[in-house]
C-alpha cells in the first residue's frame, strides 16, 4: 500500500467517526423535535411526567441521573485513589500485585446487569436496614443503592488509571526526591501524585461519564419513580433507566418524542461534564506551571 | 435423484408466517406454533417485541400479523393503510399479590387497590381493608406498593380497572401502558414486581396469573361488578369473556358484568389485514394465514391451560370464527 492509499484509508476512516456521529445527533434532535415543541422548556425544569396526560418535564430524571453519579464519585474517589496508589507506589510487583489487578479487571469485565442482580440481592436488603435505623420508608431501592453500586462498578476505571499514571511518573523524579531524603510518604503525595494528576483527573471523568449513562444496574436498583428525590432514602429515575424503561412500549408519538428529548439530554450532559474537567484540568495544569 | 428434487421444492414451498407483537401471550404462542408446525409442517415465526412494536410492524406492513393486548382505537384506525381486523386468542388476568407474615389469604375491593396505589391506604390494619378481613389478624405495617417501571400490557389492564372502580384513580392517574405513579416503588417486568413482593414485607403488587402461580405467591380475591368475591383461577378468567360479546371483539374485560368472571382479566389480539391482497401477497399466503388463525381459536386451545393462559369461551369463539371468515382476497373470502 502506497502512502496516498494509506493517507486516503485513514482520512475516510475518520470522517466516518465525524459522520456516524453527526448523523447520530441529528436523528435525536430532529426525532425529539415534537415533544421539544409541545414542551418548550419545561422539558428541561418541569417536574410533571405523565404518560397519559402527555406532559413531559424532565427535572426528576436530571436530577435523579447528576445526583447518583455525584455520590458515587464521592464514594469511588477515595476507595480507588488508595487503590491505585497502593499498585502504583507500594506493591509494585508480587502475587499480591498480580492478585489486586486480576481483582480489578475481572470488576471491570463484570456486565451490569450482574451488578444490578447482586445489587437486589445485597445492597437493598443493606439499605432497607439502614433506612428503617433512620426512619425513612423501607424500600431499599433507591438513590443510595443506586449510587452505591454505581461506584464499585466504576472503581476499577478509575483506580487503573491512578495506578497507569503513577506507574508513569519517570523513576529518575523518584529517585531524584529520595536522594534529597524525602520520606515515601512525601514522594507520593509531594512529587508522584502532583505528577500524575491529570492522567488520575481523566480517569476520573472517564468514570463519571460511564456512571452518568449506566443503565442497566440503576434501572434495576433505583426504584424508578418519577419524582424528585429529597432523600439518599427516596426512589428516583435517571435519564438512562427512564428510556429503558419506557421507550419499548411508548404508546405515543410525543411519549415517543420525550424518549429522544432524554436521550439528547443525557448525550448533553456527558459531553459538558467532560467539557468542563477538561477546562479544569487545563486550568490546574497552568497553575502547576506545566 | 428424483427424490432429491422433489424434496428441495418441497423445502421452498413450505411456508413460513411471520408474526411480531405482544409479550404477555408469547409463551402461549409458542407452545401453540409448535403444535401447529408438528400438525401441519408450517412455521410460524413470532417476535415478541412489545405490543407497540406489533402495532407498527402491521402498520408498515412487514408482517403477517400483529400481536396486541390492547386493542386499536376508533381514532387510531387512520394510522393503518387498510381495514384491520381483531381476532381474540387467549384471555389472561393480572392479580394482586402481597408479603405478609404468614401470607394469609385477603379479599380486596378494586376501590381498595386504587386507595392503595394512591397513597390514601398506607397500613396494613386500615380499617378498610380490616372490614373486607375480619377473620383475618392484620399487621401493623406499612404497605409498600409496586408497580411495572416499563410499559406494559400488564399495567395497562390493571390501571383500566382502577380507572373503571375509582373515579379518584381516573381523574388523577388515568389508564396507560405506564402512568404517573402516585406512591410507590417501580421494578421491571413481571419478574420484577414479583422479585420486589418476595424482598419486601408488607409490599403489594400486579403481576401476570402465571407469574404468581409459577412463584407461588398468593393473591387477592377481589369483588366483581356482580358483588361476588372471585379468586383469579382459569375457570374464572374464562367466564369474564361469557357476558355481552361485541362483533368485532373489540372488549376490555376488565370489571366484567360476568356473574362469575374474575374483574381484572384481559383479552390478547392477533392483528391483520381484512383485504389480504396488498403488497406481493399471494392467495397462499393469505390462506395459510387465515387457516393458522382459525387453528388458534379452535385446537390450539387446548394447549394454553397449561401455560396458565385462560380458553376462549364459547361466545368468543363464534365471534372469532365470524371475523376469521370475513377475510378477503381480491374480495373473495379466503376461508369458505
Amino acid at each position: 500500500m502506497n502512502d496516498r492509499r494509506f493517507n486516503a484509508l485513514l482520512g475516510f476512516a475518520a470522517l466516518l467517526i465525524v459522520f456516524v456521529f453527526a448523523g447520530f445527533v441529528l436523528t435525536l434532535v430532529v426525532q425529539s423535535l415534537p415533544a421539544v415543541k409541545q414542551e418548550g422548556a419545561a422539558f428541561l425544569y418541569g417536574s410533571e411526567w405523565n404518560p397519559v396526560t402527555a406532559r413531559f418535564g424532565a427535572l426528576p430524571f436530571i436530577i435523579g441521573t447528576l445526583l447518583t453519579s455525584a455520590i458515587a464519585l464521592v464514594i469511588a474517589i477515595p476507595l480507588s485513589l488508595s487503590a491505585g496508589i497502593v499498585m502504583g507506589e507500594y506493591v509494585r510487583s508480587g502475587w499480591l500485585r498480580s492478585l489486586l489487578n486480576t481483582l480489578i479487571n475481572v470488576l471491570a469485565s463484570i456486565p451490569s446487569v450482574v451488578f444490578g442482580l447482586w445489587g437486589i440481592e445485597v445492597v437493598i436488603p443493606l439499605v432497607r436496614n439502614l433506612a428503617v435505623l433512620f426512619g425513612a420508608p423501607p424500600y431499599g431501592a433507591g438513590i443510595l443503592a443506586a449510587s452505591l453500586v454505581l461506584a464499585i462498578m466504576i472503581i476499577p476505571y478509575m483506580s487503573s488509571m491512578t495506578r497507569e499514571a503513577l506507574m508513569n511518573v519517570p523513576a529518575g523524579l523518584r529517585e531524584g526526591a529520595f536522594a534529597l531524603g524525602l520520606t515515601k510518604q512525601e514522594v507520593v503525595t509531594g512529587i508522584a501524585l502532583p505528577f500524575a494528576r491529570q492522567s488520575i483527573f481523566a480517569g476520573i471523568l472517564l468514570s463519571l461519564g460511564r456512571a452518568l449513562g449506566e443503565t442497566m444496574a440503576v434501572t434495576m436498583l433505583i426504584g424508578n419513580a418519577t419524582r424528585i428525590p429529597d432523600s439518599l432514602f427516596s426512589l428516583g429515575n435517571t435519564l438512562a433507566s427512564v428510556i429503558a424503561s419506557q421507550f419499548n412500549e411508548a404508546a405515543s408519538d410525543v411519549h415517543r418524542s420525550a424518549m429522544m428529548g432524554l436521550a439528547l439530554m443525557l448525550l448533553l450532559i456527558t459531553m459538558i461534564a467532560g467539557w468542563f474537567g477538561r477546562t479544569l484540568m487545563r486550568k490546574g495544569a497552568s497553575a502547576y506551571g506545566k | 435423484m428424483a427424490l432429491c428434487l422433489f424434496g428441495a421444492a418441497s423445502v421452498l414451498n413450505a411456508q413460513t408466517l411471520l408474526g411480531s407483537g405482544a409479550t404477555f401471550p408469547a409463551p402461549a404462542y409458542t407452545k401453540m406454533f409448535d403444535e401447529y408446525y408438528k400438525a401441519t409442517g408450517i412455521k410460524v415465526n413470532y417476535q415478541a417485541i412489545g405490543s407497540s412494536g406489533g402495532l407498527k410492524n402491521i402498520q408498515d406492513r412487514v408482517v403477517d400479523f400483529g400481536g396486541s393486548d390492547s386493542f386499536v382505537k376508533d381514532t387510531d384506525f387512520a394510522k393503518y393503510p387498510a381495514s384491520i381486523v381483531h381476532i381474540p386468542t387467549v384471555i389472561g388476568a393480572v392479580v394482586v399479590t402481597y408479603n405478609l407474615p404468614g401470607n394469609p389469604a385477603l379479599r380486596l375491593t378494586g376501590e381498595v387497590v386504587a386507595d392503595i396505589y394512591l397513597g390514601k391506604i398506607t397500613k396494613w390494619n386500615d380499617k378498610r381493608i380490616a372490614e373486607l378481613n375480619p377473620a383475618v389478624k392484620l399487621p401493623n405495617m406499612a404497605i409498600m406498593p409496586v408497580y411495572r417501571s416499563d410499559g406494559s400490557g400488564t399495567t395497562f389492564n390493571f390501571t383500566a380497572y382502577l380507572s373503571a372502580v375509582s373515579t379518584e384513580w381516573k381523574s388523577k392517574v388515568g389508564n396507560a401502558n405506564s402512568v404517573s405513579w402516585p406512591a410507590g416503588q417501580g421494578a421491571a417486568q413481571n419478574a420484577g414486581v414479583a422479585g420486589v413482593v418476595k424482598q419486601t414485607p408488607g409490599s403489594i403488587g400486579y403481576v401476570e396469573l402465571a407469574y404468581a402461580h409459577q412463584s407461588n405467591m398468593p393473591t387477592a380475591a377481589i369483588r366483581n361488578s356482580s358483588g361476588v368475591w372471585v379468586d383469579a383461577s382459569l375457570a374464572s378468567i374464562s367466564a369474564s369473556a361469557a357476558g355481552a360479546f361485541p362483533q368485532d371483539s373489540r372488549i376490555l374485560l376488565v370489571n366484567t358484568d360476568a356473574k362469575e368472571g374474575y374483574p381484572i382479566s384481559a383479552l390478547t389480539w392477533i392483528i391483520v389485514y381484512r383485504e389480504q391482497k396488498y403488497g406481493s401477497r399471494t392467495f397462499e399466503q393469505a390462506e395459510q394465514l387465515a387457516k393458522l388463525l382459525w387453528w388458534m381459536i379452535h385446537d390450539g386451545q387446548n394447549f394454553v391451560e397449561a401455560l396458565d393462559y385462560a380458553k376462549l369461551p364459547a361466545p368468543a369463539i363464534k365471534v372469532a370464527e365470524a371475523i376469521i371468515k370475513s377475510i378477503t382476497y381480491d374480495g373473495q373470502p379466503v376461508l369458505k
